[in-house]
């Protein structure tokens, strides 16, 4: 604090003040006579101020580089350099600085007083001058000369205020950036822009990946700009960070982030945002819009879906009424979603003209099959203002869907703790009535595991177990749900209408796990076993012909990616308890490790 | 003055007008238009019917007015918007908090 003091310029400086209280100047007189300068000169010294005598134009311009005189009082004939030649020379070497050049002539013709003002002098005085009027114009000028430099002064301290905050800036920007880093927005599938300076205009634009796979990504306009919309994102990107990496879904992200905001946020402030998120392996994508313009859904089969803004912005509701409801759509691989903040339809052309909403509509209506919709919307918008580089506040990101990606290894880029965890444990945990409907136990499962060291390396392998065998106990074994249905269209809206519908009643109903791990040298196994108060396989099978095909289906799909990363996958009871065994173990000696 | 107010007879709603831009550079203005009000009003009716332009700091006024007249009990109606204006405040979803007309 006190080096930033120090450092900033104070608007009364000594010397200013000095000069403002005694009215002393320093002053340079040219005059050839040396009785008329004799006089001047005394007449001068006698108010108290410093006076410097050049006798021609040539020793006054010399004197005026050596000696830097505030005023300067000058006869318009003289040898060797004219008065006016003189005026010329000083007034250049002054520059920006005020320097008032006074004549003090006998010229008594208009055209040469006139002369006098165009050679850049500011006044004149005809001989024989009036020694109040000399004394009342040099106190005018040294008023004059006082406000000209405490605008300067101003100015000056503008200037370097201004460098100032675009250096903090700058350094708010990199200590932004270590909390929201670009999280996988350089992913190939992702292609966006956001200005650099864009978080001091409120934009921010978040993504991850989920650890079992599939994609989140946030956008977010807050209210105002500079400092209160910086500072408001950063609790955004902590949250939207951490809790993506625990494994909480889209919805929890949501309610944390509109209260996180609601609390910290002035009344009056806010943040309007999208949140949107691509399962990799359901074949599904949500879409939460609170107070962005619409987004798209360009799919490959030429669909355009918009998505519009269905809510209040986030910070606004207090938790009991915040809307949490996402749109659901099928998705299929190459669909691509486009998602904008509002400076992107606002952007105007030289006339103030609106890009407009309907303009990306056209433009993506209008796209050729290959056509990228990021590339697209872009070049329309560099056509349509002529500027080559888009507005600092507006931001643009489109993802390309791909399903059934598998799971991605992003944990094991996960930073490692310092502390060491616990080895060998057991654990019980049991979901059940209305708990099924309202909580999604697999980011507390995941806290477990990775209490062990060597598995927070195996986040994304665990989380992908832990999920899909509850996702199976959940939808086939507790609620029956047939996943036949997803096939087709009407079918997948079917499918999560009666899923949201049987969620209302499960009542005695639960999904227990039982984990295990034990502690090996430099490895460890971990054992899941997740069991349901569903029917299972066999009376399902042997009951409901039409529920076999979810059991195939899920042995297919399911029992695939289980088969693929757990060591043993075995079914026991009727069919709705499923246990896994998943080894891991440190990387050799030498290996690379995070 | 971009801002005007006005009350009703029986002195229970009153009327504030928005002229021209309604942004940031109005903010001191519309805060006055309510927080001076001597009398305890019942109802608040924002006119935008002059006004041509909303901006997002011009939401977080509005917030600013349902908070200081009660927030969810508040009685705040905003009516004859433009289209752009209108457009403003769809996308935002502020049906849910006041009453538009």
């Amino acid at each position: 604090m006190q080096m930033c003091d120090a450092s900033s310029p104070s608007l009364t400086s000594s010397s200013c003040s000095a000069f403002a209280e005694a009215c002393t100047v320093n002053l340079l007189i040219a005059e050839d006579s040396h009785g008329d300068r004799m006089i001047l000169a005394a007449l001068l010294r006698r108010l108290g101020h410093q006076v410097y005598e050049a006798s021609d134009g040539l020793e006054a311009v010399a004197m005026f580089v050596k000696l830097e005189p505030d005023i300067v009082l000058m006869d318009a004939l003289m040898p060797t350099m004219s008065g006016m030649d003189a005026a010329r020379r000083i007034k250049a070497l002054a520059g920006t600085r005020f320097v008032p050049v006074i004549f003090i002539t006998s010229l008594a013709s208009e055209r040469e007083q006139a002369g006098c003002l165009e050679a850049g002098g500011d006044d004149f005085l005809l001989k024989p001058y009036s020694r109040v009027i000399l004394e009342a114009k040099i106190s005018a000028y040294s008023r004059m000369l006082n406000l000209h430099r405490s605008v300067m002064q101003q100015r000056d301290q503008i200037r370097t205020q201004n460098e100032q905050m675009l250096s903090e800036q700058r350094l708010a920007r990199r200590v932004f950036d270590n909390v929201a880093h670009t999280g996988c927005l350089d992913a190939s599938n992702i292609r966006y822009h956001a200005s650099p300076l864009s978080i001091f205009n409120g934009d921010v634009l978040f993504a991850a990946e989920r650890p079992g796979g599939g994609t989140l990504i946030f956008m977010g306009d807050f209210t105002g700009h500079g400092l209160p919309a910086a500072i408001g994102a950063m609790p955004v990107a902590e949250v939207f960070y951490g809790m993506a990496a625990k494994g909480f879904g889209a919805a929890d992200l949501l309610t944390e982030i509109n209260q996180k905001l609601r609390n910290i946020l002035p009344v009056g402030m806010f943040c309007c945002g999208a949140l949107f998120e691509a399962d990799g392996k359901q074949g599904s994508i949500r879409v939460w819009n609170g107070g962005l313009p619409d987004g798209w859904l360009v799919r490959v089969n030429g669909e355009r879906v918009a998505i519009p803004s269905m809510h209040l912005p986030l910070g606004v509701q207090p938790p009991e009424r915040f809307d949490v409801t996402m749109e659901l759509f099928p998705a299929a691989t190459g669909d691509y979603v486009v998602l904008m903040t509002d400076g992107f339809p606002e952007s105007c052309d030289a006339q103030g003209e609106r890009f407009g909403e309907d303009s990306v509509r056209q433009v993506l209506e209008g796209l050729d099959a290959g056509d990228h919709p990021f590339d697209a919307l872009m070049a329309r918008l560099q056509a349509f203002t002529g500027h080559p580089d888009p507005a600092d506040d507006m931001t643009l990101c489109c993802l390309e869907v791909g399903i059934g990606g598998g799971v991605t290894d992003v944990a094991e880029s996960t930073p490692e703790s310092a502390l060491s965890g616990s080895g060998s444990w057991h654990c019980v945990y049991e979901v059940r009535d209305r708990a099924l409907a309202d909580f999604n136990p697999l980011p507390l499962l995941l806290h477990i595991c990775m209490e062990v060291p060597g598995l927070r390396r195996k986040s994304g392998d665990v989380y992908t177990i832990l999920s899909e065998l509850y996702s199976n106990a959940l939808e086939h074994g507790v609620l029956k749900l047939s996943s036949e249905w997803k096939k087709t269209a009407e079918g997948f809206s079917l499918y999560y209408e009666e899923r949201m519908r049987r969620l209302s009643d499960t009542q005695g109903h639960y999904v227990r796990f039982t984990l295990d791990h034990e502690p090996r040298v430099e490895a460890g196994r971990l054992r899941i076993r997740c069991e349901d108060s569903g029917q299972g396989f066999e009376r399902q099978e042997n009951t409901m012909g039409a529920r076999a095909a979810s059991v195939h289906e899920y042995a297919g799909r399911g029992m695939g990616i289980l088969k693929r990363l757990a060591k043993e996958v075995s079914i026991c009871g009727s069919g709705n308890c499923i246990e896994i065994v998943y080894d891991w173990e440190f990387p050799a000696q030498g290996a690379t490790s995070q | 003055m971009s801002v005007s107010t006005r009350r009703s007879d029986d002195g229970q709603v009153l009327m504030i007008q928005v002229h021209g831009r309604f942004d940031f550079s109005t903010h001191q203005a519309f805060r006055d238009a309510y927080e001076h009000s001597d009398a305890p009003v019942k109802e608040y009716v924002v006119d935008l019917t002059h006004t041509t332009y909303l901006d997002s700091s011009a939401l977080g006024m509005l917030l600013l007015l349902r908070d200081h007249a009660g927030g969810d009990v508040a009685s705040v109606v905003i009516e004859n918007c433009n289209a752009d204006v209108r457009r403003i405040l769809s996308i935002s979803n502020f049906e849910q908090l006041f009453s538009i007309r």
